[in-house]
């Protein structure tokens, strides 16, 4: 495997809320190749959002480092956005609402490149609008937001962060809130730029299928703590950590009607609070194979072949 | 926002006063000017408005007067606008640091007795022209403006729009002037229409007070003269009622052009139009 990108380096993040912490990331590793996708799964609150937001640099780490090209991230992020931007989940709230489409563009032309002239940048312009396939980009590029559909926003939003020309994007739920008809649109077009300009790709989601039509790896969390990772198939065919087990079998397949399910779905209970997460291993409350251990001691890291790796006092043991 | 009548009616007045101000001099006859003949005289075809006690011509008066006034209360409205502007977004925008410290300004501004210091300002400075007045008036009444702008200023610099323009690079300066700033537009035009009629309203305090400088005209000066003169008491109404009637006529203009502006931000206040309301009837009667 080729050297990493963006690596996150067992980052924490704990926020105050009054007198108690929200810890909301623990512990979390994760490397960025360029040209791969790694899918970042989990349930809501499970700390996606705020890893992503921690890459993306809107606070620091409260513990552990990132590192871009290898180096320790520090100092003012003008230079780092340059290298990795940021997808929102929302198109209807990351463009603002009185700036025009071109507006978003050319602003983020002009800060990263050199443009001398008026027809430079409009070509830059429609070069940007070309790539994220809206077309013809005349009808686009006097358009305020409100005048485009949710899928067209965030093709807009993916273009402003094109202009930038970095080498990781990092997309927080880039397809939830479109319809469900434009979403593999959206994927396709996310795959296209990893493999027309070797971006390296963060895709952050809650939908297992989606994931599993994406990407490379898969990266679970839960609970602000990363569970399991390795390759897609490995790990969607093969769940080593009994919650990816849960989360696999919660989302529907048909291919999968005969296994008998694991969990019963009366008893799931729900995932814990952050503020005062359970001890041991973070999913011990509502295992089926928790033992005393896991009540305990939080478990480590086990190294699998293949890159797979997983935080399993099962698979430590075993 | 022109289809409210409210808003019609307020905008025409103010254009009003502002074309009298503009155009007073050509107009209006000179208001220092004694006509011996008529002293102390209700209105008469000769003397529109009536004559004050030194035989000056009411209606010139408030023509003039209508100048000064308008002047301190727009240029006071600039100054404290614009002040507000510069403390409240800013803090909002940074938060930490930036906030405390320019929202501790804020409120030392707010909680200061604002009459007295005037007073003392007003006393030190020779000379109080209607500039100096506006300049007083603005430099101690833009911390609540500061304080409002900061609270919207404060949630708008969260949003995913803001922050995707800080990832593309863009430095803060054209954040808080292109990004933040523009979704600030209804409060601030609400914000100078109030601090409008504040500075009328001051200037006018300042001025019966014996503040402002006596030689100049504006509505201040002319109902602090007629109190100098006990125009109330010897029945001469005329002399002082038009120029209150100014000051009240300016502030009920810029509260109606107010309610428009709120309109535009809280679309729950508008009214239904017409066809609405019958459309809603037919509906309701089926």
């Amino acid at each position: 495997m080729s050297q990493p990108v963006l690596e996150a380096r067992a980052v924490s993040k704990h926020f105050p809320a009054g007198r108690s912490t929200v810890r909301a990331v623990e512990d979390a590793t994760l490397a960025l190749q360029p040209g791969r996708i790694v899918a970042l799964v989990g349930e809501s609150g499970s700390g996606k959002t705020t890893l992503a937001r921690l890459l993306a640099r809107f606070y620091p780490p409260t513990s552990g480092e990132i590192r871009l090209h290898g180096e320790t991230v520090k100092g003012k992020p003008r230079a780092y956005y340059s290298d990795v931007q940021l997808i929102f989940q929302d198109p209807f709230g990351s463009l603002n609402p009185l700036h025009r489409v071109r507006y978003n563009l050319e602003r983020a032309v002009k800060l990263h490149h050199a443009v001398r002239s008026r027809a430079e940048l409009d070509q830059k312009v429609t070069e940007l609008l070309e790539r994220v396939s809206l077309t013809p980009t005349e009808q686009y590029l006097d358009k305020f937001p409100h005048e485009l559909s949710g899928g067209q926003r965030q093709r807009v939003v993916i273009a402003r962060a094109l202009a930038v020309e970095p080498k990781v994007l990092l997309g927080d739920e880039p397809i939830s809130m479109l319809d469900v008809s434009i979403r593999l649109e959206m994927l396709n077009l996310l795959d296209r730029l990893r493999t027309e300009d070797g971006l390296a790709l963060l895709y952050i989601t809650h939908d297992i299928a989606s994931a599993r039509y994406l990407c490379d790896d898969i990266v679970v969390m839960y609970a602000g703590r990363m569970v399991e990772g390795g390759l897609k198939e490995d790990v969607i065919a093969n769940p080593l950590h009994p919650y990816t087990q849960l989360l696999i079998d919660s989302s529907p397949d048909p291919e999968r009607r005969d296994r008998p399910n694991l969990f019963d779905a009366e008893d799931l209970g729900e995932p814990p609070s952050l503020i005062d997460p359970p001890a041991g291993c973070r999913f011990h409350p509502r295992c089926p194979f928790a033992m005393n251990k896991c009540r305990t001691e939080t478990p480590p890291r086990t190294e699998l072949p293949e890159g797979r790796w997983t935080h399993c006092w099962l698979q430590e043991n075993a | 926002m022109l289809k409210s009548w409210k808003v019609r009616i307020g905008l025409s007045i103010l254009t009003f006063f502002v074309l009298l101000a503009v155009l007073g001099p050509v107009i209006g006859g000179d208001p220092r000017a004694n006509d011996i003949s008529s002293i102390s005289q209700p209105p008469s075809a000769h003397h529109l408005f009536g004559t004050t006690q030194f035989g000056q011509d009411v209606l010139a008066q408030t023509v003039a007067g209508a100048r000064g006034s308008m002047l301190v209360g727009i240029l006071a409205a600039a100054i404290g606008t614009l002040i507000a502007i510069l403390v409240g977004v800013p803090a909002g925008y940074f938060g930490g640091a930036v906030d405390n410290g320019l929202n501790f300004f804020t409120n030392l501004f707010l909680v200061m007795p604002v009459l007295p210091l005037i007073l003392i300002v007003a006393g030190y400075v020779q000379g109080t022209g209607p500039f100096v007045i506006a300049l007083i008036i603005g430099l101690f009444g833009w911390s609540g403006g500061a304080r409002t702008l900061r609270a919207q200023s404060l949630s708008l610099s969260s949003r995913d729009f803001v922050l995707a323009m800080r990832m593309i690079g863009e430095p803060h300066r054209r954040l808080i002037f292109f990004e933040v700033l523009p979704h600030l537009t209804g409060w601030i035009s609400a914000m100078f229409l109030h601090g409008m009629i504040g500075g009328v309203m001051a200037e006018a305090g300042l001025a019966f007070l014996g503040i402002t400088d006596s030689g100049s005209i504006s509505w201040g000066t002319m109902i602090q003269a007629a109190q100098q003169q006990s125009a109330v008491l010897r029945g001469l109404w005329w002399w002082f009622v038009p120029p209150g009637l100014c000051i009240a006529l300016i502030g009920t203009a810029a509260t109606l052009v107010n309610f428009g502006v709120d309109e535009i931000s809280n679309p729950k206040l508008r009214q239904a139009r017409r066809s609405v309301v019958v459309r809603a009837r037919k509906v309701v009667e089926a």
